[in-house]
């Protein structure tokens, strides 16, 4: 992967493939210049044996896809900048779900830039409108927020938050936030 | 500044399309969105098809989604576009400017990209 925003793409799908209604992705970049990526979901949930091996990129078998490249990826880019991949996860009904969280240092010359992370929220947005996100870009110089259950009050239930128009203003409304956030950082 | 108060008047001047949008959409658009296909460059992919069918007016006709592994991996990014009453299409190796073009000549004016389908390449 070429940008560690795609990488986060990539992984936020097994949340939305274990059925999770709500996902929370959070960026904390603190001011030593250590980042943390954490996703949270409300999925199904995996056992402590999977959680053991899904970031063997072996362990994998084609024909049941269950788990695949996505982790063992994200795991070796946080940990070639000195980071670490941490992941919790529980399967107990009523309170199943999946804490993930990757940590790497933005000083180091093998730490893959963020990129395009608006592309990829935009697009988990599009593919799962149903699915509440809350994501934060957290640094010294401010916050981007965007939750889409404060876009669904507004919306109603007719339209949905895949309508392109929509996916547009959403892209808008981030993009700027990240402009207002790098003006903050030039004062 | 965006505002809540800015998408509410989208909301507005939606209302109306969308109810008359439901259900005519008779082509769609499927872009290959796992690991082989993110890393392989998917991603602008799927943003171009989204704005350029916006951009072309054939938000009626034409729906844009995501999917999984469709096993060519070594193709990616691989899209499929289904058209009713006809055969399914798959370009491999798009990237955002064959996109566009696909949008062009393919959703809109109808005729097969054809040096981008699996076919010429195999």
């Amino acid at each position: 992967m070429k940008e560690l925003s795609l990488n986060i793409l990539d992984v936020t799908k097994n949340s939305v493939t274990a059925g999770a209604d709500t996902i929370r992705i959070t960026l904390e970049t603190s001011p030593d210049g250590m980042l943390v990526f954490s996703l949270e979901d409300n999925g199904c949930g995996m056992s402590e044996e999977v959680v053991r091996r899904v970031t063997d990129p072996f362990y994998t078998t084609r024909t049941t896809r269950k788990v695949g490249m996505g982790l063992p990826l994200l795991k070796l880019a946080a940990e070639q900048t000195g980071g670490y991949l941490k992941i919790e996860s529980s399967t107990e009904a009523g309170k199943s779900g999946t804490t993930l969280s990757a940590a790497f240092d933005t000083k180091s010359i093998d730490f893959m830039p963020l990129g395009d992370i608006v592309s990829t929220i935009c697009v988990l947005i599009s593919g799962s409108p149903d699915i509440r996100f809350v994501f934060k870009d957290i640094t010294p110089d401010g916050t981007v927020f965007l939750d889409t259950s404060e876009l669904k009050a507004v919306l109603g239930d007719g339209i949905s938050l895949g309508e392109p128009e929509i996916i547009a203003w959403i892209r808008d409304y981030l993009t700027e936030q990240y402009k207002e956030r790098k003006g903050n950082l030039q004062k | 500044m965006k505002t809540l108060a800015e998408l509410a008047a989208i909301r507005e001047r939606m209302q109306n399309n969308v109810i008359v949008r439901e259900g005519t959409a008779s082509t769609r658009v499927v872009v290959g969105m796992a690991t082989c296909g993110i890393a392989a460059g998917a991603r602008p992919v799927l943003s171009a098809f989204v704005e350029g069918v916006e951009k072309a007016g054939l938000l009626d006709k034409v729906t844009v989604t995501q999917t999984g592994c469709i096993g060519i991996c070594q193709y990616e990014p691989v899209v499929e576009v289904y058209e009713e009453g006809k055969e399914k299409v798959t370009y491999v190796k798009v990237d955002a400017a064959k996109a566009a073009e696909i949008v062009e000549k393919h959703l809109k004016g109808g005729s097969v990209v054809t040096e981008y389908t699996i076919g010429a390449i195999k």
